[in-house]
């Protein structure tokens, strides 16, 4: 700073007024959207260790029968109700590897229930890549191999057995297959039919616009679980468990639809004034392109958030309607039909293992819904 | 003498990043108008708002020190080293703030009493009926002609100058030392700026508070402040009396931002009218009414646009049309590109060349609007919200050709680059984003755009009112530059007369869907016969101290056309029709 004589002061660095005309103001904006997010998402920690979490569940599922030590429906007739069992690596001060104790199940006739003893001097190492029941690797190659199984004459129970002698474990495994994909199909079920409508409401407007919204506040005052059971009633009782899977994830998809396409239309709407949108307009675009160039790749990004927070609500319903017996039934697993096991209050009180299917509905609902949170904080990379 | 507020060596950053405000320094006297003055991006906002502390949550005050010395009370405090309990006792009592967007900056959801009245009951212990009293002094004070009302009334029921002045009421209820006015005329029209700044000024008079008044106008600088904070980039590049800084910058910004200051120009004598008759546009007897549905069983509305618009855009000319904001020049732009039929009885004709048959826009088949959609095109007003943010440069300027299937795309991508060329940029921009670009560049890009299609007619919104002054300068003399290159044609729209003056080569003065003035630039600045013209020319802020606003003549022409002289008056929409007083120059007045 240099003082003229009449008071006042200038800086004195010299100051060039020859800027690039080209040259980019902001180059860290220089970047695809996708790139974008990611950057801003990254910073997310909880919606970045759910991804992370849920990442992984998926990525189990294909091979989920290698993992579980028995397959599904697999019975030990003499461990009912087997509690949780666990797996020690030091036996009386000696390191001899994973190992768990044998235990023998009594009847106690006086309570009427079962009662089981661990033997603690015979540590009973694991047996890895092991053969088992037969299953299907990937959902059609044949295999037995194992990642671990009980060693002869014990069992590996990790979160206990139910009322038949199956494996807790095992089954939360397997019914993740069905459990975390009907999310999956419901919601393209309901992308599909939400983007539809909700683009033709929000870009044409008027009288179509007024029908679908009508239609849509008739679905949403439809009650829901009365209209999923008598829909889940009219699916033949003789359809397999898979096809029955399949129905049950469309028909969640068709009652989920009405909220995703008022999520589409407001978007749309304020996409539509957007002086981008106006430009195309007057360039000459015809709807379809302004929709597929312009509007649609502009709020993509809003509609997976807005999926990835509607999928706890499909899995949820899953386990509603298979807890109450209308969804999936026997011998196809799923957590739902887990937890209809454990609809038994004393069943529960006296075995409460038999409840361990809520903690992965819990945990997967959690985290979608961190994720969604996420992905929907860090949307718009161009505002910091 | 000590002054009011004392800023030293003030820097600002966020995060890890190089600061946004680096050794800053300023002083206000009891008293005195101080401006910030600088362009987007400078830290003139950042810099006043630390005074009060209200920066961002992620920006953290570097060093420096803000001391506050009240006069009232005789003690001085440093701002910056104040525990939050006590600069509570500081904001709205002490010092107070007015904010740029009006619209904003009030609740929704509360009277503007009790509104304005919080800050007594907080900071003056004072029961609610004499809080109440003194706020309608206030609001009688700051030219509400019905306090009681306005004591009433919900934000909304406001227009945006009278929001103002509530803000205006809510900062000076509780008699501060010093206000903080950050743009506070920005979002306003020009005629209501004129009267908010002579109200600050006033009220400033009156009391005796000291002003810091942040603005990108130096306009307005020179009508208001005593001292000048000139501010670049984050730092301070001059600060002195306004005076001296303004008849004779000394740093190099300074003298750019003076170059660029759009003024109206002092005119000698009136332009001669034009003679040839070539028009490529023409709008005769054009009406636009919407009909707004009231809800409920109430009547629909109609709402009258634009009123008997007759406009000529003549071949390799510029036609401009200045208003306010609600003035209907807008619709005026939509209806000239057929994006809005016109009203029952209105023609639009476009001849594509001198000796093409005329096109009739307001009566367009699909085939004529595709053809008509190659030889008119549009340049937006946001140049941040008119470049979709998931395409590449490339193929937002290949896209109009795409639409309509013109050339190869290697073909294409030559022409884009080639129209990159022509509006100043290089051809390696075509694979970056948009974003990546300043608002400037930007425009520059929407320009090159509209062009792809060799269009003889551009239809440019208000294409400089979001940039800033160095960089408007910039876009206007490209714009012209590219008009007398390829013989474009324009239709201008805009709300700044000092804009337009450079650019027109005739003017219309459109007001509530009315034009009331027509004529070429020169002699509408020569002789402006209407009251609203001339109260527009003379609310045109002008950065030469010795040309002040003249208060009388803006609040004569930019009141209701009752108040109006007996010659231009009128009620309702019966106004009278448009004379041609001499030859190019149309006033709508009885004769």
């Amino acid at each position: 700073m240099k003082q003229l004589p009449d008071g006042r002061f200038v800086d004195e660095t010299p100051w060039s007024d020859d800027a690039d005309l080209s040259a980019p103001e902001r180059s860290d904006m220089d970047a695809p959207n996708w790139l974008l997010v990611w950057r801003k998402f990254r910073r997310h920690r909880l919606g970045l260790i759910s991804g992370l979490f849920l990442l992984i569940c998926y990525l189990i599922l294909p091979i989920a029968g290698f993992i579980a030590p028995y397959t599904a429906n697999e019975r030990s007739a003499e461990y009912l109700y087997a509690p949780p069992q666990s797996i020690n690596l030091w036996h009386e001060g000696q390191f001899i590897g994973p190992y768990v104790y044998p235990t023998t199940a009594t009847a106690d006739l006086e309570n009427f229930r079962w009662t089981y003893e661990t033997d603690t001097t015979r540590p009973m190492p694991l047996q890895f890549f092991c053969e088992g029941a037969e299953y299907r690797l990937l959902g059609f190659i044949p295999s037995d191999t194992h990642l671990f199984c009980a060693p002869e004459g014990a069992t590996i129970f990790l979160w206990g057995s139910d009322r038949l002698g199956r494996d807790v474990f095992s089954r939360i495994l397997y019914g993740a297959q069905l459990s975390l994909t009907v999310g999956l199909i419901g919601i393209t079920v309901s992308f599909a039919l939400g983007i539809f409508f909700g683009a033709i409401a929000g870009y044409f407007g008027g009288k179509t616009d007024w029908f679908i919204n009508r239609v849509i506040e008739v679905l949403r005052s439809l009650p829901e679980l009365p209209l999923w059971l008598a829909l889940s009633a009219a699916v033949p009782s003789n359809w397999g468990p898979v096809a029955v899977f399949f129905i049950i994830s469309i028909i969640l998809g068709i009652l989920d639809w009405p909220g995703l396409a008022r999520a589409v239309r407001s978007k749309f709407l304020s996409l539509r004034e957007e002086e981008y949108v106006r430009a195309a307009e007057m360039m000459g675009a015809k709807p379809g392109r302004v929709i597929r160039r312009h509007l649609l790749p502009n709020f993509m990004s809003h509609l997976i958030a807005s999926a990835t927070l509607s999928i706890p609500a499909m899995i949820l319903g899953e386990t509603a309607l298979s807890f109450l017996g209308l969804g999936l039934r026997a011998p196809a697993v799923s957590w739902g039909v887990m937890l209809n096991d454990a609809q038994n209050l004393a069943s529960i009180e006296i075995y409460p293992w038999t409840a361990i299917p809520m903690l992965p509905i819990i945990f997967v609902v959690l985290a979608f819904n961190f994720l969604g949170d996420g992905l929907r904080a860090s949307l718009d990379p161009y505002k910091s | 003498m000590t002054p009011l507020l004392n800023v030293q060596d003030l820097s600002i950053g966020f995060g890890t990043e190089k600061p946004v405000v680096q050794d800053v320094s300023f002083q206000v006297m009891p008293g005195e108008t101080l401006a910030l003055v600088g362009e987007s991006g400078s830290g003139k906002t950042i810099s006043c708002r630390a005074v009060l502390r209200i920066l961002p949550e992620a920006a953290q005050i570097r060093s420096g020190s803000i001391t506050f010395s009240s006069t009232q009370q005789g003690s001085t405090v440093d701002l910056l080293r104040q525990p939050e309990r006590a600069l509570r006792k500081v904001r709205g009592n002490h010092i107070s703030m007015i904010f740029q967007e009006p619209m904003r900056s009030l609740s929704p959801l509360h009277r503007l009493g009790d509104q304005v009245s919080e800050v007594l009951l907080l900071h003056r212990d004072m029961n609610a009926a004499r809080a109440k009293a003194s706020v309608l002094e206030t609001f009688e004070r700051v030219g509400f002609p019905d306090p009681a009302r306005v004591w009433r009334s919900y934000p909304f029921e406001m227009s945006g100058g009278m929001r103002q002045r509530a803000m205006i009421a809510m900062a000076m209820v509780a008699k501060p030392e010093l206000l903080i006015a950050d743009e506070p005329t920005t979002a306003l029209d020009v005629t209501t700026q004129a009267q908010v700044l002579g109200l600050i000024k006033e009220l400033q008079s009156e009391t005796g508070m000291a002003v810091i008044l942040v603005t990108h106008d130096l306009g307005v600088v020179a009508n208001m402040a005593e001292s000048v904070v000139v501010m670049n980039k984050g730092r301070v590049m001059e600060r002195g009396p306004a005076e001296a800084v303004l008849s004779d910058p000394a740093h190099g910004y300074t003298q750019k931002l003076f170059a660029a200051a759009p003024m109206i120009p002092q005119v000698a004598a009136p332009a001669r009218p034009e003679t040839n008759d070539d028009p490529i546009l023409q709008m005769r007897g054009v009406c636009k009414t919407y009909t707004m549905r009231a809800g409920g069983w109430r009547k629909p509305t109609l709402i009258t646009a634009c009123h008997e618009v007759n406009l000529t855009v003549q071949r390799g000319k510029t036609l401009a049309v200045v208003g306010e904001s609600g003035s209907g020049k807008t619709t005026c732009a939509r209806l000239a590109l057929g994006a809005e039929p016109p009203d029952q009885g209105g023609e639009i004709l476009f001849r594509a060349t001198a000796d093409a048959a005329p096109l009739k826009i307001h009566d367009m088949n699909a085939e004529d609007r595709i053809r008509f959609q190659r030889q008119a095109q549009m340049v937006f007003q946001d140049p941040y919200s008119s470049l979709s943010p998931r395409m590449r440069v490339g193929q937002a300027l290949t896209e109009p050709m795409e639409i309509h299937d013109l050339g190869r795309k290697s073909e294409r991508r030559e022409k884009a680059a080639e129209m990159l060329r022509w509006v100043g940029l290089d051809p390696s921009m075509l694979s970056r984003y948009p974003h990546a670009f300043s608002g400037g560049q930007r425009q520059r890009l929407s320009i090159a755009r509209a062009l792809t299609l060799d269009p003889v007619l551009l239809v440019c919104d208000e294409p400089t009112s979001a940039l800033d002054v160095s960089v408007q300068e910039q876009i206007l003399c490209l714009l012209e530059d590219i008009r007398d290159r390829i013989g474009l044609s324009y239709l201008f729209i805009s709300h700044d007369l000092a804009v337009v003056a450079r650019i027109a080569d005739e003017v219309a003065v459109m007001r509530q869907g009315v034009i009331v003035e027509q004529a070429p630039p020169d002699t509408l600045f020569y002789n402006p016969r209407h009251p609203y013209t001339c109260a527009l020319i003379a609310a045109q802020p002008e950065p030469d101290i010795s040309r002040p606003i003249n208060l009388e003549l803006v609040s004569k022409g930019a009141g209701s056309p009752a108040t109006w002289p007996e010659a231009f008056r009128f009620e309702g929409v019966a106004a009278p029709a448009l004379t041609e007083l001499e030859p190019g120059h149309k006033v709508r007045c009885h004769v």
